[in-house]
């Protein structure tokens, strides 16, 4: 903690911002010890704010790009339950993506900005969400393994050390399990149903298999910012060792399925008693990234026609207001 | 300050009552500045129970602000009332003096019923 607190207190500040700086580190560190909660107006280290700034503004536009592959099946979902169940569980994504970006807003960054950052294609988001949905099964298997995945991660994150970002992980992860548990009906639906729906149904499994895994971001020894999120609290567990919890749950899960993962490597290990899974391709992983994945300049677009089309929505909305308090003060 | 906080003008220990700012500092050079002005949301999840705070979101008016907010957060009948409170409204504590603004109730252990342990046995009492 002692080369944080150099590292925190710039050369250039006076003795009095230096004093006050320390005293503001030495809170933090005490309230991070007892496992207690940053609220926003509490003093914390530029790093602290800027690790969370950036994890929390790519969770929500995570939210708000996966929008896309989902809503793609709206209108050909196979039944009007189907078209209902989808709908609103979009429209809990939309929700999902407010809630995390008024967390984030309350480190000091608008919700302009980062509006502005999405569409420009500055901001990063999931890599998951660049990959096509080319069969209905694709929604089941979203539901299962991406929103599966993504509810393990998110477990943990309920007791993230920032209050508001803790606060908006509760919220989510309420609306999560229905989102999964769908995503599995979807499947299991199609398992049981003709050859080639159980077909349908394997090709997604195998194609949004090692995404998912990769959500849970590179392994440990290549991921060098997991150590101090979990020094601040935010993170409670290693990339690996979520990844290795989801795999295990997923091998029980796939055989109610009746249907397989396309890993023959996976296997309980007794040493560690943990779940180990064959090697992933990490290179597709940071291409994706780097934006060189199916879908992402597609995912942009659309999202920036979006907001676009949406301009005069907004302004009407302002004229209204404003047409509104004149006549109030004429009144 | 608002309840979210303003990181650019951090409270200070000057008093303890401050008047809500504006939570985004206005930096925002390439931007209008933007109408839709940030709304906390109160939640009733059900008679008889308070207004519990549930978030806070965007919007131009109060009108739009209660019907974001319904959207927002009340998908699942979580709510039978909802409050929408323009968040430069809100006056808060400041939060570096915790210590002084709040040491009134310390030593003063007689507020509670656990201080009077010679009636303990004593049935309904």
């Amino acid at each position: 903690m002692a080369s944080q607190n150099l590292q925190s207190v710039p050369a250039e500040l006076s003795p009095e911002e230096q004093e006050r700086e320390a005293a503001g580190q030495a809170y933090f560190d005490r309230i991070i010890s007892e496992d207690s909660r940053i609220e926003p107006r509490d003093w914390m280290p530029a790093a602290y704010r800027k690790t969370l700034l950036r994890q929390i503004s790519q969770h929500a536009h995570s939210e708000i790009i996966g929008m896309q592959p989902e809503a793609n099946w709206i209108t050909r979902a196979p039944s009007l339950k189907r078209k209902s169940i989808l709908m609103a569980k979009v429209q809990d994504e939309a929700g999902h993506g407010l809630y995390l970006y008024s967390a984030a807003e309350t480190l000091g960054q608008s919700r302009d900005q980062m509006m502005e950052d999405l569409i420009a294609g500055k901001a990063r988001y999931s890599s998951i969400f660049n990959y096509p949905t080319i069969s209905w099964a694709d929604m089941g298997a979203i539901g299962w393994l991406v929103d599966g995945a993504a509810i393990c991660n998110q477990v943990p994150l309920c007791r993230a050390s920032y209050g508001p970002y803790g606060r908006a992980m509760v919220r989510i992860c309420k609306e999560e399990s229905f989102h999964q548990r769908q995503g599995f009906e979807i499947l299991l639906e199609l398992s049981n149903g003709t050859p080639a729906q159980k077909q349908m149904a394997q090709d997604a499994v195998n194609r949004w298999y090692a995404p998912s895994l990769m959500m849970f971001g590179p392994p440990d020894e290549d991921s060098p910012n997991s150590k101090q999120s979990m020094a601040w609290n935010i993170k409670r567990f290693s990339n690996d060792e979520l990844r290795s919890r989801f795999v295990g749950m997923m091998v029980e899960q796939v055989r109610v399925l009746g249907l397989t993962l396309p890993d023959k490597d996976i296997r309980f290990n007794e040493e560690t008693k943990k779940w180990e899974h064959g090697p992933l391709d990490w290179n597709e992983f940071k291409e994706v990234l780097a934006g060189r994945g199916p879908c992402n300049s597609q995912r942009i677009e659309r999202r920036r026609e979006a907001h676009e089309n949406g301009a005069w929505v907004r302004e009407a909305a302002v004229a209204y207001t404003r047409k509104q308090a004149q006549k109030e003060n004429a009144a | 300050m608002a309840p979210h906080g303003n990181p650019e003008a951090p409270g200070s220990a000057a008093s303890d009552i401050n008047r809500e700012a504006p939570k985004v500092a206005a930096t925002t050079e390439q931007h209008q500045e933007s109408p839709w002005s940030l709304w906390e949301v109160f939640v009733r999840s059900s008679r008889g129970l308070s207004h519990v705070h549930a978030g806070s979101l965007h919007a131009p008016d109060a009108a739009m602000a209660l019907r974001n907010a319904r959207d927002l957060y009340t998908r699942r009948n979580e709510g039978v009332s909802i409050w929408v409170v323009p968040a430069e409204a809100i006056s808060s504590s400041d939060p570096d003096s915790k210590g002084s603004f709040f040491e009134s109730p310390q030593g003063k252990d007689y507020r509670h019923a656990t201080y009077y342990t010679k009636s303990e046995g004593v049935k309904h009492l």
